[in-house]
């Protein structure tokens, strides 16, 4: 079954410069397949789709095309063609010479008969008629035919991109790329386009990989969704699996809209959230912590006596087809999107079935670090310095009036460079717009909701480039710059290696 | 209407200021003497001393032979140049940028002596070939300096584009970007055919004693003043009168042809 597999990435990891932007990913697209590579912005998308396109090389790994290594192959060799973001058409040339141009590239075998009768092949450029008559037939496709004498700056955007559509498939490549062809397009015209690249993938029958940041459209047009975060592929499925069966909170979060809250196993499929027990589906050993997502569409709303959990409806927003209630569940906030309004005020009670109730292992449950005792007994780990009680590390130990650590047997220990494995819990983090405050400063990467408190992950920007995965109250912003607090109490430190550095 | 007067007034005057120095010139081309000054007769000697002199004709003509080889040579150079700084990376990027401009800010007198000191201490002797050299040190730069904005205006996916379409990347240069950056590259070429054509501190110092252009032959003439040179001095008012209006009807012309393209 491996030649059904068109392409396919092998362990691929790509640096720019140091930065790592793709981080061993591996994955493989089914011949005829409309694949979606879907994320953030500089989650790696484009540069996966580069990759294959061949203007950037992978750094380590492998690129397969029909099972051929084509890695290093240069583009111009690959039988691959890309729709490019702003479309790129050739402002020189008019809209003919534009779809000719690949056309007017290409080398084909030809075989002809002398007067004896012998065959013999002739490598030749098409010719005039053949190209005229190939571009006649994609702008047929792309609908603009009579288009060819036109120059590029007349046309419309919906236009340009029809042209770069039509210069791309006029090739007969194997793969199309597509980078966020629908970008630059209105809302309307991007609906429309959606469905008309759907239905030419169904005519032509080559294989499309595209790239977009939203889900939506995703959704709509893939037959698999490859969903990338951070250079790691997340999660990859049919637009159902991924939107039914998110392999993670950052894939529930991005993919539609959730209700995330952290969960307890409390029993044999029983899930405790929200302050209440829920029956669910998925198998987890008692007593693990998990992360619950549950979509909006799917909490039933019903009277308080009959609901799992009741609260009170703090907004209701009409969204066109459905409303989105939000409601007050203890500490909790629910969001339920129905087609049934509630008033602002009552009281309801909702019920979720034990098949809507998504469990998964949480990614995250405590920040662990690479750590350096200074010489003022304090620690330095991504990015900063934090004072730290560094007397856990010998029980029984205290620091003398030299700053010496003195251990339990009376030994005089100086720490100065010792390494250490530094742990600070989800809790115990706290973050502050003075810069001044914190041991270390980073940008906000990611909030996620959980129902009564965000979840934040703060990328320090120094060249550790650590994460601080943490919970708050306080909502912020993403790509907010703030430092980090970790009061001294909090950070947990054990010692790397047993040799001890002695005075 | 008095605004309107003074306004007219105003940009005639500053106008005939300025071509004053040039219109006696002119008028003077016609003068059968050959000092300005003194007024003979109307007549065309200038002009025709000017297309018969023999030393004259040869020194226009190693002018023009020696702008345009300087130019198209230059311009070659500087496309390549500037291709090169637009695709390397960052750092390589400003520093190339920098250094490619020295010349340009450079007092030319320092490039001048500098190179004449390299052709010796290389051992050089001064040729039609070591002019040619310093000519396009002084072109070269300005060829960059009005390439870089047209590749910084272009799509940077064009290249890729076009590679993406089956062309090598040779191909693409000559088909995608070249293309693109033609306007930059055209007055990159005008402009070193103009430093060239009046250069003269670099042309004294790189030419071989037996070879003159205009520039350098005027300033001699000028300066040390023998019997020959009076009568051919005269016949330069000639010329200078030919290369003004020359000049006037070639951005008249541009003009007129980039008004009709905008109409278009």
């Amino acid at each position: 079954m491996a030649s059904q597999h068109i392409i396919e990435l092998q362990n691929v990891t790509k640096y720019f410069d140091d930065n790592l932007v793709i981080d061993n990913v591996s994955f493989y697209v089914k011949k005829g397949e409309f694949i979606t590579f879907l994320g953030p912005s500089g989650c790696g998308k484009t540069t996966t789709l580069r990759m294959i396109a061949g203007f950037d090389l992978p750094s380590e790994g492998k690129i397969l095309l029909n099972g051929k290594d084509i890695s290093l192959l240069p583009p111009n060799k690959r039988p691959v063609n890309t729709v490019f973001q702003r479309y790129a058409l050739f402002p020189h040339l008019n809209i003919f010479e534009n779809i000719a141009f690949g056309l007017r590239m290409k080398k084909v075998v030809n075989t002809y008969r002398n007067e004896k009768g012998e065959e013999y092949q002739k490598v030749e450029k098409l010719s005039k008629a053949e190209i005229a008559a190939k571009v006649k037939k994609a702008l047929a496709l792309v609908d603009l035919e009579g288009f060819e004498k036109r120059s590029v700056a007349t046309l419309s955007g919906g236009q340009q991109q029809r042209v770069a559509i039509a210069r791309a498939i006029v090739n007969e490549p194997e793969i199309l790329l597509l980078d966020e062809p629908l970008g630059a397009l209105d809302l309307k015209m991007r609906k429309e386009m959606q469905i008309e690249l759907k239905e030419m993938h169904k005519r032509l029958g080559i294989t499309f990989i595209y790239v977009t940041h939203d889900q939506e459209e995703a959704l709509t047009m893939s037959d698999t969704i490859v969903v990338m975060a951070d250079g790691v592929v997340q999660q990859i499925g049919t637009p159902t699996d991924i939107y039914n069966e998110p392999a993670n909170t950052f894939v529930a979060d991005f993919i539609g809209e959730s209700n995330i809250f952290n969960g307890t196993i409390v029993g044999d499929r029983r899930v405790k959230f929200c302050g209440k027990t829920f029956d669910c589906v998925d198998d987890f050993e008692r007593n693990e912590k998990v992360d619950v997502v549950v979509r909006p569409e799917d909490i039933v709303m019903c009277t308080p006596e009959e609901g799992t959990i009741k609260g009170k409806v703090i907004s209701v927003v009409f969204k066109g087809i459905h409303y989105e209630i939000t409601v007050q569940v203890g500490k909790y906030e629910v969001v339920i999107q129905s087609t049934e309004c509630r008033k602002v005020g009552e009281v309801i009670g909702m019920k979720i079935p034990a098949q809507e109730i998504h469990l998964m292992k949480p990614k995250y449950t405590s920040n662990v670090f690479d750590g350096v005792i200074t010489k003022r007994n304090t620690v330095e780990f991504a990015d900063g310095e934090f004072e730290c009680d560094v007397t856990q590390l010998y029980p029984g130990s205290h620091i003398d009036e030299e700053d010496y650590l003195v251990t339990a047997t009376g030994e005089q220990i100086d720490l100065t460079g010792t390494e250490v494995t530094v742990e600070v819990g989800l809790y115990d983090v706290s973050i502050s717009d003075d810069e001044e405050v914190g041991g270390t400063t980073g940008n906000i990467i990611s909030i996620i909701y959980k129902g009564d408190h965000y979840r934040l992950i703060v990328r320090t920007d120094g060249e550790d480039e650590e994460d601080f995965v943490f919970a708050t109250d306080d909502l912020w912003n993403e790509n907010d710059r703030v430092s980090v607090v970790v009061p001294k109490d909090k950070i947990r430190l054990t010692l790397k290696n047993t040799e001890d550095k002695k005075r | 209407m008095m605004k309107k007067c003074f306004k007219a007034t105003y940009i005639g005057l500053i106008l005939f200021l300025l071509y004053a120095p040039i219109l006696l010139l002119a008028v003077y081309s016609f003068n059968s003497a050959d000092i300005i000054g003194t007024w003979g007769e109307f007549s065309f000697r200038h002009y025709i001393t000017l297309f018969t002199d023999e030393a004259i004709l040869e020194m226009i003509g190693n002018t023009l032979l020696l702008a345009f080889s300087a130019a198209i040579l230059s311009t070659v150079l500087g496309t390549a140049g500037a291709l090169g700084i637009y695709y390397s990376k960052r750092r390589v990027k400003t520093a190339l940028n920098g250094v490619s401009q020295i010349p340009i800010i450079n007092a030319e007198i320092v490039t001048a002596l500098a190179l004449a000191i390299t052709f010796v201490v290389v051992g050089i002797e001064k040729s039609f070939f070591t002019l040619l050299i310093g000519h396009m040190v002084i072109c070269a730069p300005f060829v960059v300096l009005s390439i870089m904005p047209k590749l910084k205006q272009m799509d940077n996916s064009l290249y890729e584009a076009a590679l993406d379409l089956g062309a090598s990347p040779a191909k693409a240069l000559f088909k995608v970007v070249l293309p693109q950056i033609i306007p930059g590259v055209i007055s990159g070429f005008m402009l070193a055919i103009t430093l060239s054509l009046d250069d003269y501190i670099v042309t004294s110092y790189c030419k071989p004693s037996t070879f003159n252009t205009i520039s350098t032959y005027v300033y001699n003439a000028t300066t040390k003043g023998n019997a020959h040179t009076a009568v051919t001095l005269s016949s330069f008012w000639a010329l200078t009168t030919i290369i003004f209006v020359v000049i006037v009807a070639t951005v008249v012309a541009a003009n007129l042809i980039g008004k009709k393209k905008e109409e278009r």
